[in-house]
């Protein structure tokens, strides 16, 4: 008998013979089985109850039929770098008070989180010393050092908790998990994160790879559309006014404009260009005048004399 | 590289918590699904042992076709769902034509199979065919009693196994106190043969009697099956060996507001909450009012008397 699990076996109960129908099975075995469960309660009854508004209570002594576990049994942790140093330097823990008195302020202050004790804010002046070297920012020393410290007790953290994994006792609420392949091989620099940008052009790319130009792909729910709409030609309108926004003149003079200044070297002053290039299309005109006129009158006219720098060159 | 992964919600964490293995456990859950194949009887059996189980079980309603027990490779869907839903009994039911009506109990040790048993269900009668007082049905949740009846739950090797199963199936929680009011059912078991066992789920009526004990009479309630053992699959030692391990040693238990001096010895720190002085009823048989009642009845005297005096003096 298990009085743990109310549970009452009866290994001596032979059926005398084999009951036929179904009815005196049940019964034959009802019978049985009431005067167990009578056996059980009487031990149970028999136990010392306290009262309760819901009932009698009674304290069951533990279960006698071992039954197997769930889940293995939870294992010791290691114990950690600093437990480890502490336990051989006889160093013991000490409760720590919420609140204490900054020096900085002169106030009560917490000793963790919001409005802590020798906090870096507090700090308004920092007195040089004669070792600091006259280019350095010491508020920044600062940071740098307490960024140091907490990369350390992270990765300390991190060789605790690997410790604990391999002796199979790593908290229940904590995981460790790969981030990513260790660097092996030539490639020694990690391969880079495409940003959202580039994962949207590439995508782009591909689309407009297709024989249609990505025109009739089914696009993916979120799916922004490609950004150049697939025109790559732009033709004029057929009627338009001739002023000065007129689209045709604008078109030619943008590639003009364009070559000009793919040749020119930079150092051309293109208002002086334009000047030289008018004054000697007006002497050519004029060239072309005297002689269609007579020659003779040409004679009674004085030459006149070149201003042309060039000419001076002679002497 | 590894990185640290903590549940962000305290409510995630409190579920990973419960969920982790402990000295001394929760109670096991059962996992009730079944395969590509079932008869009509069976879905009754499995439906009613869900309603037998209500509180702590997860009943599956998909099929499930690369579920086979007793193979190598077909746990691994079993041991997955044990592992999402934290369930460390499973009873899966299939119908073919080699094994009608088939249900394999089982159960896992850290999420992998530990034991099987499989069984045949014949002679099912559900809970709808008996007729009982309705006022005697068991609550969902309740201790049930175990009754075993016959020689061959000590004999033979399959209805040891048999008893071990039904015994962690349907025991619920192990508890140190019981309320002997919420005593509601029977699990009585009779091997009938070597391989098959009657099973019957009954409630029980307790009976005024002349001890303080009262008489248990049993009614037949629930389902009732005979249950025909067709394969099993005991654990290996190893395993056997590793989950039946128990610790003698308990984790500390913190006692709080206790702390010894050197002078003084042991001291304890009581809090004890504000009295609402306010907001106290008084009761209507204090001493206090009944000698005020006593004294304004005394002076209504007083005064009737003196009412009769003046009237006969007045007289």
């Amino acid at each position: 008998m298990d009085l743990g699990n109310l549970m009452a076996s009866d290994p001596t109960h032979h059926f005398e013979s084999v009951p036929s129908s179904r009815q005196e099975l049940t019964r034959a075995c009802l019978e049985t089985g009431t005067e167990l469960v009578q056996a059980i309660a009487n031990a149970v009854f028999a136990l010392p109850s306290t009262d309760d508004p819901d009932g009698p209570i009674v304290r069951l002594p533990p279960p006698t039929t071992t039954l197997p576990r769930e889940k293995h049994l939870p294992k010791p942790k290691p114990p950690t770098k600093w437990e480890l140093f502490a336990k051989m330097k006889g160093i013991n823990k000490h409760k720590k008070d919420k609140r204490v008195f900054d020096e900085q302020t002169g106030t009560w202050k917490r000793r963790h989180g919001y409005d802590r004790v020798n906090d870096d804010k507090d700090i308004p002046i920092i007195e040089a010393k004669l070792s600091d070297e006259p280019g350095e920012d010491p508020f920044s020393k600062r940071k740098a050092e307490k960024k140091q410290r907490v990369e350390k007790q992270e990765k300390n953290q991190l060789q605790n908790l690997k410790q604990a994994a391999k002796a199979g006792a790593l908290p229940s609420h904590v995981q460790l998990a790969a981030t990513a392949l260790p660097i092996t091989g030539t490639n020694g620099e990690a391969p880079k994160k495409a940003s959202k940008e580039e994962l949207q052009n590439v995508a782009g790319m591909a689309a407009t790879a297709t024989a249609s130009g990505g025109k009739f792909d089914k696009k993916l729910p979120g799916e922004k559309p490609a950004k150049h709409a697939g025109k790559y030609r732009k033709f004029l309108p057929v009627v338009e006014g001739k002023g000065m926004s007129s689209q045709e003149k604008q078109q030619t003079a943008k590639i003009l404009d364009q070559l000009m200044n793919k040749s020119s070297h930079g150092m051309l002053d293109v208002n002086k260009a334009v000047t030289m290039f008018n004054v000697k299309k007006e002497k050519q005109r004029k060239k072309e005048k005297e002689h269609k006129t007579s020659s003779a009158a040409s004679k009674l006219k004085p030459k006149k004399k070149s201003l042309k720098k060039s000419s001076k060159k002679k002497h | 590289m590894l990185k640290i992964k903590t549940p962000k919600t305290h409510r995630a964490k409190r579920e990973i918590e419960k969920r982790a293995p402990k000295f001394v456990e929760n109670g096991k859950k059962t996992l009730i699904l079944h395969g590509t194949k079932t008869s009509d009887v069976l879905n009754t059996v499995l439906t009613q042992i869900y309603h037998l189980k209500r509180d702590n079980a997860v009943k599956y309603t998909k099929k499930n076709e690369n579920i086979r027990p007793f193979e190598s490779g077909g746990e691994t869907s079993l041991e997955f769902f044990s592992l999402k839903t934290d369930c460390s009994l499973f009873v899966f039911g299939s119908h073919s034509k080699k094994r009608p009506n088939n249900l394999v109990l089982g159960r896992m040790f850290d999420h992998h199979i530990y034991d099987l048993v499989e069984v045949g269900v014949e002679n099912f009668r559900p809970i709808e065919s008996f007729e009982y007082d309705k006022k005697l049905t068991p609550r969902i949740g309740s201790k049930p009693f175990f009754a075993f009846i016959g020689e061959g739950f000590e004999s033979v090797e399959e209805l040891k196994h048999l008893k071990e199963v039904l015994l962690d199936l349907f025991r619920g929680e192990v508890v140190e106190n019981l309320n002997l009011a919420g005593i509601d059912r029977v699990f009585v078991c009779t091997a009938l043969s070597s391989s098959t066992v009657f099973l019957t789920h009954c409630a029980l009526r307790l009976k005024r009697s002349g001890t303080a004990i009262p008489r248990m009479e049993l009614v037949e309630v629930g389902p009732s099956m005979d249950l025909a053992v067709r394969r099993h699959r005991l654990p290996n030692d190893s395993l056997k060996k590793e989950a039946m391990k128990t610790t003698s040693e308990q984790p500390k238990k913190k006692i709080k507001n206790v702390s010894s001096d050197v002078l003084q010895g042991k001291i304890g720190k009581i809090y004890i909450p504000d009295q609402k002085v306010g907001g106290i009823t008084l009761s209507s048989d204090v001493k206090g009012l009944k000698r005020e009642r006593r004294e304004a009845k005394k002076r209504k005297v007083g005064i009737e008397n003196e009412a009769k005096k003046r009237k006969t003096a007045s007289d």
